[in-house]
Protein backbone atom coordinates (compact mmCIF):
# COMPACT_ATOMS: atom_id res chain seq x y z
CA UNK A 1 0.00 0.00 0.00
CA UNK A 2 1.28 3.30 -1.00
CA UNK A 3 0.49 6.58 0.95
CA UNK A 4 0.96 10.36 0.11
CA UNK A 5 0.95 12.52 2.36
CA UNK A 6 0.43 16.00 2.21
CA UNK A 7 2.60 18.19 4.95
CA UNK A 8 2.51 22.28 5.53
CA UNK A 9 4.70 24.24 6.77
CA UNK A 10 3.03 26.57 9.73
CA UNK A 11 4.39 28.90 12.68
CA UNK A 12 5.01 26.86 15.76
CA UNK A 13 1.85 26.82 17.61
CA UNK A 14 3.45 29.36 20.31
CA UNK A 15 4.12 32.15 17.65
CA UNK A 16 2.77 35.59 18.20
CA UNK A 17 0.85 36.31 15.09
CA UNK A 18 1.96 39.96 13.89
CA UNK A 19 1.69 42.29 10.57
CA UNK A 20 3.75 43.72 8.12
CA UNK A 21 3.00 47.61 8.92
CA UNK A 22 0.12 47.81 6.06
CA UNK A 23 -1.19 44.58 7.34
CA UNK A 24 -0.70 43.10 3.82
CA UNK A 25 1.53 39.86 4.82
CA UNK A 26 2.27 37.98 8.36
CA UNK A 27 5.41 39.18 9.69
CA UNK A 28 7.93 36.33 9.59
CA UNK A 29 11.07 37.16 11.65
CA UNK A 30 11.64 35.04 14.65
CA UNK A 31 9.03 32.90 13.70
CA UNK A 32 9.93 29.43 13.47
CA UNK A 33 8.46 26.48 11.41
CA UNK A 34 7.45 23.37 11.90
CA UNK A 35 5.22 20.62 10.19
CA UNK A 36 1.24 21.53 11.00
CA UNK A 37 0.71 19.29 13.97
CA UNK A 38 -2.02 17.12 12.16
CA UNK A 39 0.40 16.56 9.18
CA UNK A 40 2.71 14.94 11.96
CA UNK A 41 -0.84 12.41 12.55
CA UNK A 42 -1.13 11.92 9.40
CA UNK A 43 2.48 10.79 8.58
CA UNK A 44 2.48 8.78 11.83
CA UNK A 45 -1.22 6.66 10.69
CA UNK A 46 1.00 6.06 6.99
CA UNK A 47 3.72 4.82 8.61
CA UNK A 48 2.09 2.59 10.94
CA UNK A 49 0.07 1.46 8.07
CA UNK A 50 3.09 0.82 6.26
CA UNK A 51 5.58 -0.74 8.71
CA UNK A 52 7.11 -3.71 7.80
CA UNK A 53 5.15 -3.56 4.62
CA UNK A 54 6.65 -2.95 1.65
CA UNK A 55 4.25 -0.33 1.05
CA UNK A 56 6.20 3.66 0.52
CA UNK A 57 5.18 6.40 2.19
CA UNK A 58 5.60 9.43 0.30
CA UNK A 59 5.42 13.21 1.39
CA UNK A 60 4.35 16.08 -1.00
CA UNK A 61 4.58 19.80 0.04
CA UNK A 62 3.23 22.57 -2.10
CA UNK A 63 6.18 25.24 -0.89
CA UNK A 64 9.38 27.45 -1.78
CA UNK A 65 13.42 26.00 -0.82
CA UNK A 66 12.76 27.55 3.01
CA UNK A 67 10.42 24.37 3.39
CA UNK A 68 12.79 21.84 2.85
CA UNK A 69 14.07 21.79 6.78
CA UNK A 70 10.41 20.36 7.70
CA UNK A 71 10.24 18.18 5.08
CA UNK A 72 14.20 17.04 6.12
CA UNK A 73 11.58 16.18 9.72
CA UNK A 74 9.17 14.37 7.85
CA UNK A 75 11.82 12.24 6.00
CA UNK A 76 13.25 11.70 9.57
CA UNK A 77 9.87 10.80 10.96
CA UNK A 78 10.45 7.92 8.66
CA UNK A 79 8.42 8.52 5.28
CA UNK A 80 10.76 6.91 2.10
CA UNK A 81 10.82 10.08 -0.24
CA UNK A 82 9.67 13.36 -0.93
CA UNK A 83 8.31 15.71 -3.46
CA UNK A 84 8.38 19.43 -3.12
CA UNK A 85 6.56 21.26 -5.67
CA UNK A 86 8.46 24.51 -5.93
CA UNK A 87 5.75 27.22 -5.61
CA UNK A 88 4.33 29.72 -2.90
CA UNK A 89 1.28 27.97 -1.50
CA UNK A 90 -1.13 30.53 -2.75
CA UNK A 91 -3.96 28.88 -1.44
CA UNK A 92 -5.68 25.56 -0.67
CA UNK A 93 -6.99 25.77 -4.29
CA UNK A 94 -4.00 26.27 -5.92
CA UNK A 95 -2.37 23.69 -3.55
CA UNK A 96 -4.80 21.15 -4.19
CA UNK A 97 -4.51 20.92 -7.63
CA UNK A 98 -0.44 20.69 -7.53
CA UNK A 99 -1.04 17.63 -5.05
CA UNK A 100 -3.94 16.04 -7.44
CA UNK A 101 -1.72 16.47 -10.69
CA UNK A 102 1.00 14.43 -8.82
CA UNK A 103 -1.42 12.32 -7.36
CA UNK A 104 -2.85 11.58 -10.96
CA UNK A 105 0.74 11.14 -12.11
CA UNK A 106 2.00 8.75 -9.39
CA UNK A 107 -1.00 6.65 -8.13
CA UNK A 108 -1.90 6.29 -4.46
CA UNK A 109 -3.82 4.05 -2.28
CA UNK A 110 -4.46 6.37 0.46
CA UNK A 111 -3.84 10.34 0.13
CA UNK A 112 -4.01 11.76 3.75
CA UNK A 113 -3.70 15.09 4.55
CA UNK A 114 -4.17 17.13 8.19
CA UNK A 115 -7.91 17.95 8.87
CA UNK A 116 -6.65 22.01 8.60
CA UNK A 117 -3.45 23.63 8.44
CA UNK A 118 -3.17 25.79 12.30
CA UNK A 119 -2.07 28.58 9.58
CA UNK A 120 -5.21 28.78 7.03
CA UNK A 121 -7.52 26.65 9.20
CA UNK A 122 -9.43 26.19 5.56
CA UNK A 123 -9.84 22.38 5.79
CA UNK A 124 -10.10 22.47 2.03
CA UNK A 125 -7.36 20.88 0.36
CA UNK A 126 -8.81 17.00 1.30
CA UNK A 127 -11.50 17.48 -0.58
CA UNK A 128 -10.25 20.00 -3.05
CA UNK A 129 -7.63 16.88 -4.24
CA UNK A 130 -10.94 14.37 -3.56
CA UNK A 131 -13.26 16.22 -6.18
CA UNK A 132 -10.15 16.90 -8.80
CA UNK A 133 -9.36 13.33 -8.34
CA UNK A 134 -12.78 12.18 -8.67
CA UNK A 135 -12.58 10.50 -5.24
CA UNK A 136 -14.17 9.76 -1.99
CA UNK A 137 -12.71 11.96 0.39
CA UNK A 138 -13.19 12.46 4.70
CA UNK A 139 -12.25 16.08 5.28
CA UNK A 140 -12.13 15.47 9.36
CA UNK A 141 -11.23 11.63 10.24
CA UNK A 142 -10.94 10.66 14.40
CA UNK A 143 -10.16 6.76 12.86
CA UNK A 144 -8.85 5.28 9.82
CA UNK A 145 -8.67 1.65 9.67
CA UNK A 146 -7.99 -0.72 6.31
CA UNK A 147 -10.29 -3.55 5.65
CA UNK A 148 -8.94 -5.11 2.15
CA UNK A 149 -9.51 -2.77 -0.66
CA UNK A 150 -11.80 -0.37 1.87
CA UNK A 151 -11.01 1.94 4.40
CA UNK A 152 -13.49 2.27 7.60
CA UNK A 153 -12.96 5.92 8.58
CA UNK A 154 -14.58 7.83 11.39
CA UNK A 155 -15.85 10.85 11.67
CA UNK A 156 -17.07 13.57 13.59
CA UNK A 157 -20.56 14.53 13.55
CA UNK A 158 -22.01 17.31 15.60
CA UNK A 159 -23.70 15.48 18.26
CA UNK A 160 -22.39 11.91 17.33
CA UNK A 161 -19.94 10.36 15.16
CA UNK A 162 -20.61 8.35 11.88
CA UNK A 163 -18.35 5.00 10.40
CA UNK A 164 -18.25 4.99 6.85
CA UNK A 165 -16.78 2.04 4.94
CA UNK A 166 -15.15 3.68 1.72
CA UNK A 167 -13.28 1.71 -1.26
CA UNK A 168 -9.54 2.89 -1.89
CA UNK A 169 -8.22 5.05 -3.51
CA UNK A 170 -9.73 7.79 -1.19
CA UNK A 171 -8.51 10.98 0.44
CA UNK A 172 -8.70 11.67 4.60
CA UNK A 173 -7.79 14.59 6.81
CA UNK A 174 -6.32 13.13 9.81
CA UNK A 175 -7.79 14.47 13.11
CA UNK A 176 -6.65 14.02 17.03
CA UNK A 177 -6.81 9.79 17.39
CA UNK A 178 -6.09 8.69 14.28
CA UNK A 179 -2.28 7.89 15.82
CA UNK A 180 0.27 9.09 17.87
CA UNK A 181 2.93 11.63 16.81
CA UNK A 182 6.17 10.54 16.24
CA UNK A 183 9.53 11.88 17.49
CA UNK A 184 12.41 10.91 14.72
CA UNK A 185 15.07 8.64 16.67
CA UNK A 186 18.73 9.40 15.63
CA UNK A 187 18.56 6.55 12.99
CA UNK A 188 16.06 8.44 11.07
CA UNK A 189 17.77 11.63 11.39
CA UNK A 190 20.72 10.51 9.90
CA UNK A 191 18.88 8.87 6.51
CA UNK A 192 16.92 11.19 6.04
CA UNK A 193 19.63 13.38 4.28
CA UNK A 194 19.98 10.79 1.92
CA UNK A 195 16.84 9.96 1.22
CA UNK A 196 15.22 11.30 -2.45
CA UNK A 197 13.37 14.76 -2.55
CA UNK A 198 12.61 15.94 -5.48
CA UNK A 199 11.73 19.23 -6.45
CA UNK A 200 9.01 19.36 -9.45
CA UNK A 201 7.10 22.23 -11.16
CA UNK A 202 4.25 23.76 -10.28
CA UNK A 203 1.09 23.78 -13.19
CA UNK A 204 -0.67 26.81 -13.27
CA UNK A 205 -3.85 27.65 -11.75
CA UNK A 206 -6.33 30.64 -12.32
CA UNK A 207 -6.74 32.55 -9.17
CA UNK A 208 -10.39 32.66 -7.41
CA UNK A 209 -9.38 34.78 -4.33
CA UNK A 210 -6.61 36.57 -2.58
CA UNK A 211 -6.07 37.46 0.60
CA UNK A 212 -6.00 41.78 0.84
CA UNK A 213 -5.03 42.27 4.04
CA UNK A 214 -4.83 40.81 7.89
CA UNK A 215 -6.27 41.84 10.88
CA UNK A 216 -6.19 41.12 14.42
CA UNK A 217 -8.64 40.24 16.85
CA UNK A 218 -9.76 43.04 19.42
CA UNK A 219 -8.25 43.10 22.45
CA UNK A 220 -10.47 42.84 25.43
CA UNK A 221 -11.19 45.08 28.25
CA UNK A 222 -9.85 44.29 31.41
CA UNK A 223 -11.15 41.26 33.54
CA UNK A 224 -13.73 41.69 36.31
CA UNK A 225 -12.84 39.66 39.29
CA UNK A 226 -15.48 38.53 41.26
CA UNK A 227 -14.84 37.14 44.98
CA UNK A 228 -14.92 33.59 46.05
CA UNK A 229 -17.56 34.22 48.18
CA UNK A 230 -19.62 36.14 45.85
CA UNK A 231 -20.39 33.95 43.27
CA UNK A 232 -24.14 35.46 43.11
CA UNK A 233 -22.34 38.85 41.79
CA UNK A 234 -21.34 36.56 38.85
CA UNK A 235 -24.34 34.97 37.91
CA UNK A 236 -25.75 39.09 38.21
CA UNK A 237 -23.08 40.33 35.98
CA UNK A 238 -24.00 37.37 33.33
CA UNK A 239 -27.69 37.63 33.37
CA UNK A 240 -27.53 41.98 33.47
CA UNK A 241 -24.08 42.95 31.92
CA UNK A 242 -23.14 40.36 29.51
CA UNK A 243 -26.34 38.96 29.07
CA UNK A 244 -25.33 35.20 28.54
CA UNK A 245 -27.45 33.90 31.15
CA UNK B 1 -28.45 35.95 -10.05
CA UNK B 2 -29.55 35.07 -7.05
CA UNK B 3 -28.14 33.54 -3.20
CA UNK B 4 -28.78 29.46 -2.44
CA UNK B 5 -28.13 28.04 0.89
CA UNK B 6 -27.59 24.83 2.00
CA UNK B 7 -29.55 23.50 5.15
CA UNK B 8 -28.20 21.03 6.81
CA UNK B 9 -30.73 19.08 9.04
CA UNK B 10 -30.44 16.18 11.45
CA UNK B 11 -32.71 13.36 11.19
CA UNK B 12 -35.49 16.10 9.80
CA UNK B 13 -34.82 18.64 12.53
CA UNK B 14 -32.99 21.52 11.33
CA UNK B 15 -30.48 22.91 13.83
CA UNK B 16 -29.33 26.74 14.57
CA UNK B 17 -26.78 26.73 12.27
CA UNK B 18 -29.33 26.23 8.87
CA UNK B 19 -30.65 29.04 10.72
CA UNK B 20 -28.17 31.11 11.08
CA UNK B 21 -27.17 30.13 7.56
CA UNK B 22 -30.17 31.38 6.23
CA UNK B 23 -30.95 34.27 7.91
CA UNK B 24 -27.33 35.04 6.60
CA UNK B 25 -27.82 34.53 3.35
CA UNK B 26 -31.12 36.29 3.29
CA UNK B 27 -29.07 39.55 4.41
CA UNK B 28 -26.64 38.56 1.31
CA UNK B 29 -29.39 38.60 -1.11
CA UNK B 30 -30.65 42.00 0.11
CA UNK B 31 -27.01 43.72 -0.52
CA UNK B 32 -26.91 43.00 -4.31
CA UNK B 33 -31.02 42.68 -4.46
CA UNK B 34 -32.07 38.98 -5.04
CA UNK B 35 -33.49 36.26 -3.20
CA UNK B 36 -32.73 33.29 -1.39
CA UNK B 37 -33.45 29.54 -2.29
CA UNK B 38 -32.71 27.16 0.01
CA UNK B 39 -31.88 23.64 -0.86
CA UNK B 40 -32.69 20.12 1.73
CA UNK B 41 -31.53 17.09 0.97
CA UNK B 42 -33.19 14.06 3.01
CA UNK B 43 -36.51 13.33 4.32
CA UNK B 44 -37.85 16.85 6.37
CA UNK B 45 -41.46 17.17 6.81
CA UNK B 46 -42.76 19.82 4.61
CA UNK B 47 -44.08 22.19 8.03
CA UNK B 48 -40.41 22.03 8.71
CA UNK B 49 -39.34 22.83 5.40
CA UNK B 50 -41.68 26.03 5.30
CA UNK B 51 -40.41 27.65 8.50
CA UNK B 52 -37.00 28.67 6.29
CA UNK B 53 -39.02 31.04 4.86
CA UNK B 54 -39.26 32.65 8.74
CA UNK B 55 -35.91 33.37 8.03
CA UNK B 56 -35.44 34.77 4.46
CA UNK B 57 -36.19 31.66 2.05
CA UNK B 58 -38.45 32.24 -0.50
CA UNK B 59 -37.93 28.47 -2.39
CA UNK B 60 -37.49 25.61 -0.88
CA UNK B 61 -35.83 23.12 -3.24
CA UNK B 62 -36.59 19.53 -1.50
CA UNK B 63 -34.57 16.50 -2.58
CA UNK B 64 -36.67 13.47 -0.90
CA UNK B 65 -35.75 10.60 -2.89
CA UNK B 66 -34.13 7.73 -0.77
CA UNK B 67 -31.20 7.79 -2.97
CA UNK B 68 -30.15 10.47 -0.72
CA UNK B 69 -31.00 9.88 2.30
CA UNK B 70 -27.89 10.01 4.12
CA UNK B 71 -24.89 12.17 3.40
CA UNK B 72 -22.38 11.12 1.27
CA UNK B 73 -20.21 14.57 1.00
CA UNK B 74 -19.70 13.33 -3.03
CA UNK B 75 -23.33 12.88 -3.93
CA UNK B 76 -24.34 16.05 -1.53
CA UNK B 77 -21.97 18.36 -3.39
CA UNK B 78 -23.33 17.23 -6.48
CA UNK B 79 -26.99 18.18 -5.65
CA UNK B 80 -26.15 21.40 -4.57
CA UNK B 81 -24.10 22.63 -7.36
CA UNK B 82 -26.96 21.17 -9.36
CA UNK B 83 -29.40 23.50 -7.27
CA UNK B 84 -26.80 26.25 -8.15
CA UNK B 85 -27.02 25.82 -11.49
CA UNK B 86 -30.81 25.21 -11.42
CA UNK B 87 -31.01 28.69 -9.94
CA UNK B 88 -28.58 30.95 -11.08
CA UNK B 89 -27.07 31.13 -7.98
CA UNK B 90 -23.84 33.47 -8.22
CA UNK B 91 -23.44 33.05 -4.23
CA UNK B 92 -23.83 29.39 -1.97
CA UNK B 93 -23.79 29.65 1.95
CA UNK B 94 -23.29 26.52 3.42
CA UNK B 95 -22.97 26.48 7.51
CA UNK B 96 -19.19 25.38 8.36
CA UNK B 97 -20.46 22.29 10.07
CA UNK B 98 -18.28 19.04 10.27
CA UNK B 99 -20.07 18.05 7.33
CA UNK B 100 -20.37 21.66 5.47
CA UNK B 101 -16.33 21.62 6.05
CA UNK B 102 -16.36 18.36 3.63
CA UNK B 103 -18.69 20.03 1.52
CA UNK B 104 -17.90 23.08 0.65
CA UNK B 105 -14.37 22.74 -1.54
CA UNK B 106 -16.78 20.22 -3.41
CA UNK B 107 -18.96 22.50 -4.50
CA UNK B 108 -16.59 25.02 -5.14
CA UNK B 109 -14.72 23.15 -7.60
CA UNK B 110 -17.41 21.58 -9.14
CA UNK B 111 -18.86 25.54 -9.52
CA UNK B 112 -15.18 26.92 -10.36
CA UNK B 113 -16.00 29.20 -7.68
CA UNK B 114 -13.98 31.23 -5.27
CA UNK B 115 -14.48 29.38 -1.49
CA UNK B 116 -14.35 31.70 1.45
CA UNK B 117 -13.81 29.11 4.73
CA UNK B 118 -15.07 30.42 8.27
CA UNK B 119 -16.74 33.72 7.61
CA UNK B 120 -17.52 35.67 10.06
CA UNK B 121 -19.07 38.94 8.95
CA UNK B 122 -21.23 39.53 6.03
CA UNK B 123 -19.35 40.37 2.92
CA UNK B 124 -19.28 43.67 1.07
CA UNK B 125 -19.76 43.81 -2.80
CA UNK B 126 -17.66 45.50 -5.64
CA UNK B 127 -19.73 45.12 -8.64
CA UNK B 128 -18.83 41.67 -9.56
CA UNK B 129 -16.20 40.81 -6.61
CA UNK B 130 -16.48 40.63 -2.63
CA UNK B 131 -14.73 40.99 0.32
CA UNK B 132 -15.04 39.27 3.64
CA UNK B 133 -13.39 38.69 7.19
CA UNK B 134 -12.39 35.25 7.63
CA UNK B 135 -10.67 33.52 10.83
CA UNK B 136 -6.73 32.39 10.18
CA UNK B 137 -3.85 31.20 12.76
CA UNK B 138 -6.20 29.36 14.87
CA UNK B 139 -8.57 32.51 15.59
CA UNK B 140 -5.03 34.42 16.03
CA UNK B 141 -6.12 36.74 13.48
CA UNK B 142 -8.86 37.27 10.82
CA UNK B 143 -7.83 37.54 6.92
CA UNK B 144 -9.93 39.45 5.01
CA UNK B 145 -10.18 37.82 1.10
CA UNK B 146 -11.41 39.12 -2.06
CA UNK B 147 -13.07 36.61 -3.70
CA UNK B 148 -12.97 37.51 -7.50
CA UNK B 149 -14.45 34.79 -9.37
CA UNK B 150 -18.12 35.00 -10.88
CA UNK B 151 -19.24 32.24 -8.44
CA UNK B 152 -18.76 32.35 -5.04
CA UNK B 153 -18.96 29.47 -2.20
CA UNK B 154 -19.09 30.75 1.84
CA UNK B 155 -18.48 28.87 4.61
CA UNK B 156 -20.13 30.67 7.55
CA UNK B 157 -18.99 29.81 11.08
CA UNK B 158 -21.18 28.60 13.44
CA UNK B 159 -22.15 31.41 16.00
CA UNK B 160 -21.25 34.39 13.86
CA UNK B 161 -24.28 35.28 12.28
CA UNK B 162 -27.52 35.80 14.48
CA UNK B 163 -30.55 34.20 13.53
CA UNK B 164 -33.30 36.52 11.90
CA UNK B 165 -36.47 35.98 12.01
CA UNK B 166 -37.97 38.05 8.90
CA UNK B 167 -41.91 36.40 8.86
CA UNK B 168 -41.77 35.60 5.36
CA UNK B 169 -43.01 31.78 3.51
CA UNK B 170 -41.51 29.53 1.46
CA UNK B 171 -42.91 27.50 -1.37
CA UNK B 172 -41.55 23.91 -1.40
CA UNK B 173 -40.42 22.37 -4.76
CA UNK B 174 -39.59 18.87 -5.40
CA UNK B 175 -35.79 19.01 -6.83
CA UNK B 176 -34.64 15.96 -8.60
CA UNK B 177 -30.81 16.31 -9.81
CA UNK B 178 -29.24 13.89 -11.73
CA UNK B 179 -26.12 12.64 -9.77
CA UNK B 180 -23.64 10.27 -10.96
CA UNK B 181 -23.75 6.81 -10.21
CA UNK B 182 -19.61 7.16 -8.99
CA UNK B 183 -20.82 9.34 -6.30
CA UNK B 184 -22.18 6.74 -3.86
CA UNK B 185 -18.77 4.40 -3.28
CA UNK B 186 -18.82 5.37 0.13
CA UNK B 187 -21.56 3.08 2.71
CA UNK B 188 -22.41 4.69 5.91
CA UNK B 189 -22.26 1.90 8.29
CA UNK B 190 -22.77 3.37 11.44
CA UNK B 191 -24.20 6.73 13.30
CA UNK B 192 -23.32 6.85 16.87
CA UNK B 193 -25.17 9.64 18.41
CA UNK B 194 -24.91 10.91 21.95
CA UNK B 195 -28.33 12.54 22.75
CA UNK B 196 -27.92 13.34 26.50
CA UNK B 197 -25.23 15.83 26.26
CA UNK B 198 -25.45 19.18 24.10
CA UNK B 199 -22.91 18.87 21.11
CA UNK B 200 -20.15 21.30 21.69
CA UNK B 201 -19.63 22.87 17.88
CA UNK B 202 -22.72 24.82 17.76
CA UNK B 203 -23.40 24.86 21.52
CA UNK B 204 -24.30 28.88 22.75
CA UNK B 205 -22.37 28.02 26.69
CA UNK B 206 -19.34 26.00 27.08
CA UNK B 207 -18.02 24.88 30.71
CA UNK B 208 -14.41 23.94 30.20
CA UNK B 209 -11.94 22.40 32.38
CA UNK B 210 -7.95 21.84 32.78
CA UNK B 211 -5.15 20.04 34.64
CA UNK B 212 -6.17 21.84 37.34
CA UNK B 213 -8.98 19.54 38.51
CA UNK B 214 -6.61 16.95 39.30
CA UNK B 215 -8.03 13.67 37.67
CA UNK B 216 -11.45 12.46 35.96
CA UNK B 217 -12.84 11.64 38.91
CA UNK B 218 -13.51 15.19 39.42
CA UNK B 219 -15.36 15.53 36.75
CA UNK B 220 -18.99 15.66 37.82
CA UNK B 221 -19.46 18.91 39.58
CA UNK B 222 -18.37 19.92 35.70
CA UNK B 223 -21.03 18.36 34.11
CA UNK B 224 -23.58 19.56 36.69
CA UNK B 225 -22.55 23.33 36.19
CA UNK B 226 -23.15 22.67 32.49
CA UNK B 227 -26.39 21.10 32.76
CA UNK B 228 -27.92 23.28 35.11
CA UNK B 229 -26.35 25.85 32.36
CA UNK B 230 -27.57 23.75 29.34
CA UNK B 231 -23.85 23.71 27.92
CA UNK B 232 -21.84 21.76 26.38
CA UNK B 233 -18.33 20.55 28.28
CA UNK B 234 -15.18 20.93 26.75
CA UNK B 235 -11.44 20.33 27.94
CA UNK B 236 -7.80 21.33 27.46
CA UNK B 237 -5.28 19.19 25.59
CA UNK B 238 -3.36 17.73 28.14
CA UNK B 239 -6.80 16.52 29.85
CA UNK B 240 -7.87 15.36 26.87
CA UNK B 241 -3.84 13.49 26.07
CA UNK B 242 -4.30 11.69 29.60
CA UNK B 243 -7.42 10.47 28.34
CA UNK B 244 -9.59 11.85 31.49
CA UNK B 245 -11.42 13.52 28.89
CA UNK B 246 -12.64 12.00 25.12
CA UNK B 247 -10.90 14.07 22.19
CA UNK B 248 -13.96 15.61 20.83
CA UNK B 249 -14.00 17.65 23.72
CA UNK B 250 -10.50 19.37 23.25
CA UNK B 251 -10.52 22.90 22.06
CA UNK B 252 -7.78 25.12 21.01
CA UNK B 253 -6.10 25.23 18.22
CA UNK B 254 -5.45 21.76 17.70
CA UNK B 255 -8.58 20.93 18.72
CA UNK B 256 -11.90 22.15 18.09
CA UNK B 257 -12.42 26.08 17.95
CA UNK B 258 -15.57 27.05 19.49
CA UNK B 259 -17.29 30.50 19.58
CA UNK B 260 -20.25 30.32 22.37
CA UNK B 261 -22.03 33.26 24.05
CA UNK B 262 -20.33 32.30 27.31
CA UNK B 263 -17.02 30.04 27.57
CA UNK B 264 -16.27 29.10 31.13
CA UNK B 265 -12.83 28.09 31.71
CA UNK B 266 -11.96 26.16 35.14
CA UNK B 267 -8.26 25.16 35.73
CA UNK B 268 -7.08 25.90 33.27
CA UNK B 269 -4.09 28.54 32.65
CA UNK B 270 -4.36 29.80 29.15
CA UNK B 271 -1.43 28.61 26.96
CA UNK B 272 -1.81 30.64 23.57
CA UNK B 273 -2.45 27.22 22.18
CA UNK B 274 -5.44 26.77 24.00
CA UNK B 275 -6.80 30.61 23.70
CA UNK B 276 -6.33 30.23 20.16
CA UNK B 277 -9.75 28.05 19.73
CA UNK B 278 -11.71 29.88 22.33
CA UNK B 279 -10.63 33.76 22.04
CA UNK B 280 -13.25 34.91 19.85
CA UNK B 281 -16.27 33.53 22.48
CA UNK B 282 -18.29 36.62 23.32
CA UNK B 283 -17.81 36.46 27.24
CA UNK B 284 -15.26 34.66 28.91
CA UNK B 285 -15.10 33.43 32.91
CA UNK B 286 -11.82 32.49 33.82
CA UNK B 287 -12.20 30.38 37.29
CA UNK B 288 -8.35 29.79 38.65
CA UNK B 289 -6.58 29.33 41.97
CA UNK B 290 -3.56 31.08 40.28
CA UNK B 291 -4.58 35.11 40.18
CA UNK B 292 -1.01 35.17 37.51
CA UNK B 293 -3.04 32.66 34.89
CA UNK B 294 -2.66 34.19 31.45
CA UNK B 295 -6.11 33.01 31.31
CA UNK B 296 -7.68 36.40 33.49
CA UNK B 297 -5.85 38.72 30.89
CA UNK B 298 -8.45 37.36 28.14
CA UNK B 299 -11.50 37.13 30.57
CA UNK B 300 -14.39 39.12 30.94
CA UNK B 301 -14.97 38.29 34.50
CA UNK B 302 -12.78 36.03 36.35
CA UNK B 303 -12.92 34.47 40.18
CA UNK B 304 -9.28 33.78 41.75
CA UNK B 305 -10.28 30.53 44.33
CA UNK B 306 -10.22 27.41 44.20
CA UNK B 307 -12.57 25.04 41.61
CA UNK B 308 -13.32 22.95 44.12
CA UNK B 309 -14.92 24.94 46.19
CA UNK B 310 -16.48 28.15 43.80
CA UNK B 311 -17.62 25.43 41.21
CA UNK B 312 -20.04 24.21 43.67
CA UNK B 313 -21.24 27.44 45.10
CA UNK B 314 -21.67 28.77 41.16
CA UNK B 315 -24.14 25.63 40.32
CA UNK B 316 -26.07 26.46 43.51
CA UNK B 317 -26.06 29.94 43.07
CA UNK B 318 -27.14 29.70 39.12
CA UNK B 319 -29.91 26.60 39.99
CA UNK B 320 -31.42 29.64 42.38
CA UNK B 321 -30.82 32.25 39.80
CA UNK B 322 -32.96 30.06 37.34
CA UNK B 323 -35.52 28.76 40.19
CA UNK B 324 -36.49 32.30 40.00
C1 LIG C 1 1.79 21.87 19.27
C2 LIG C 1 0.96 22.15 20.49
C3 LIG C 1 -0.41 22.28 20.33
C4 LIG C 1 -1.23 22.53 21.44
N1 LIG C 1 -2.57 22.65 21.26
C5 LIG C 1 -3.36 22.85 22.34
C6 LIG C 1 -4.78 22.98 22.20
O1 LIG C 1 -5.31 22.91 21.10
N2 LIG C 1 -5.53 23.15 23.30
C7 LIG C 1 -4.99 23.20 24.56
O2 LIG C 1 -5.74 23.36 25.54
N3 LIG C 1 -3.67 23.10 24.71
C8 LIG C 1 -2.85 22.91 23.65
N4 LIG C 1 -1.51 22.76 23.84
C9 LIG C 1 -0.99 22.67 25.22
C10 LIG C 1 -0.81 24.01 25.87
O3 LIG C 1 0.46 24.52 25.52
C11 LIG C 1 -0.91 23.89 27.39
O4 LIG C 1 0.05 22.95 27.81
C12 LIG C 1 -2.27 23.41 27.87
O5 LIG C 1 -3.29 24.22 27.32
C13 LIG C 1 -2.33 23.47 29.37
O6 LIG C 1 -3.50 22.86 29.84
P1 LIG C 1 -4.12 23.25 31.23
O7 LIG C 1 -4.33 24.71 31.28
O8 LIG C 1 -5.30 22.37 31.45
O9 LIG C 1 -3.00 22.78 32.28
P2 LIG C 1 -1.93 23.62 33.10
O10 LIG C 1 -1.15 24.50 32.25
O11 LIG C 1 -1.25 22.62 33.94
O12 LIG C 1 -2.81 24.56 34.00
C14 LIG C 1 -3.61 24.15 35.05
C15 LIG C 1 -4.20 25.39 35.69
O13 LIG C 1 -5.09 25.01 36.71
C16 LIG C 1 -4.93 25.87 37.80
N5 LIG C 1 -5.35 25.13 39.01
C17 LIG C 1 -4.71 24.11 39.62
N6 LIG C 1 -5.45 23.67 40.67
C18 LIG C 1 -6.57 24.42 40.71
C19 LIG C 1 -7.70 24.44 41.55
N7 LIG C 1 -7.86 23.59 42.56
N8 LIG C 1 -8.67 25.37 41.30
C20 LIG C 1 -8.54 26.25 40.27
N9 LIG C 1 -7.49 26.26 39.44
C21 LIG C 1 -6.52 25.35 39.65
C22 LIG C 1 -3.48 26.25 37.80
O14 LIG C 1 -3.29 27.50 38.47
C23 LIG C 1 -3.18 26.33 36.31
O15 LIG C 1 -3.39 27.64 35.81
C24 LIG C 1 -0.66 22.59 22.74
C25 LIG C 1 0.71 22.47 22.88
C26 LIG C 1 1.53 22.26 21.78
C27 LIG C 1 3.00 22.15 21.98
N1 LIG D 1 1.49 23.95 1.08
C1 LIG D 1 1.03 22.71 1.30
N2 LIG D 1 1.69 21.64 0.84
C2 LIG D 1 1.23 20.39 1.06
N3 LIG D 1 0.13 20.12 1.76
C3 LIG D 1 -0.58 21.14 2.25
C4 LIG D 1 -0.17 22.49 2.05
N4 LIG D 1 -1.08 23.29 2.66
C5 LIG D 1 -2.01 22.47 3.21
N5 LIG D 1 -1.70 21.17 2.98
C6 LIG D 1 -2.43 19.98 3.45
O1 LIG D 1 -3.81 20.27 3.56
C7 LIG D 1 -4.25 20.12 4.90
C8 LIG D 1 -5.38 21.07 5.17
O2 LIG D 1 -5.00 22.39 4.93
P1 LIG D 1 -6.06 23.55 4.80
O3 LIG D 1 -7.08 23.09 3.81
O4 LIG D 1 -5.28 24.73 4.34
O5 LIG D 1 -6.63 23.73 6.18
C9 LIG D 1 -3.01 20.32 5.74
O6 LIG D 1 -3.16 19.69 7.00
C10 LIG D 1 -1.97 19.62 4.86
O7 LIG D 1 -2.04 18.22 5.00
Amino acid sequence: MNILVCISNVPDTTSKITFSSDHTSPNTNGIQYIINPYDEIALAKAIDLTEGTDGKVVVINVGEAATEATIRKALAIGAHQAVRVDAVPRDAWFVAHQIAMYAKNNPFDIILTGRESIEYNGTQVAAYVGELLGIPSVSIAKRIDIEGDRAIVEREIEGGKEVLSIPLPLVVGAAEGVAEPRIPNMRGIMSARTKPLEVIQPTAVPELSHIVKYESPEPRGSVTLVSADDVEQLVDLLHNNARVI
Amino acid sequence: MSVLVYTEHTEGKFKKSAYEAVSYAKAVADLIGTSVTAVTIGTVAPADLATLGNYGATKVLHVSSEQFAQFINQAYASVIAAAATHVDANVVIIANTFSGKGLAPRVAAKLEAALADGAVELPQFEGDKLNIKKTAFSGKAFAITELTAPKKVIALNLNAFEVRESGGSAAVEEFKPEVPAGDFTAVIKDIIRITDKVPLPDAEIVVSAGRGLKGPENWAMIEELADVLGAATACSKPVSDAGWRPHSEHVGQTGIAVSPNLYIAIGISGAIQHLAGVSSSKTIVVINKDPEAPFFKVADYGIVGDAFEVVPKLTAAIKAYKGN
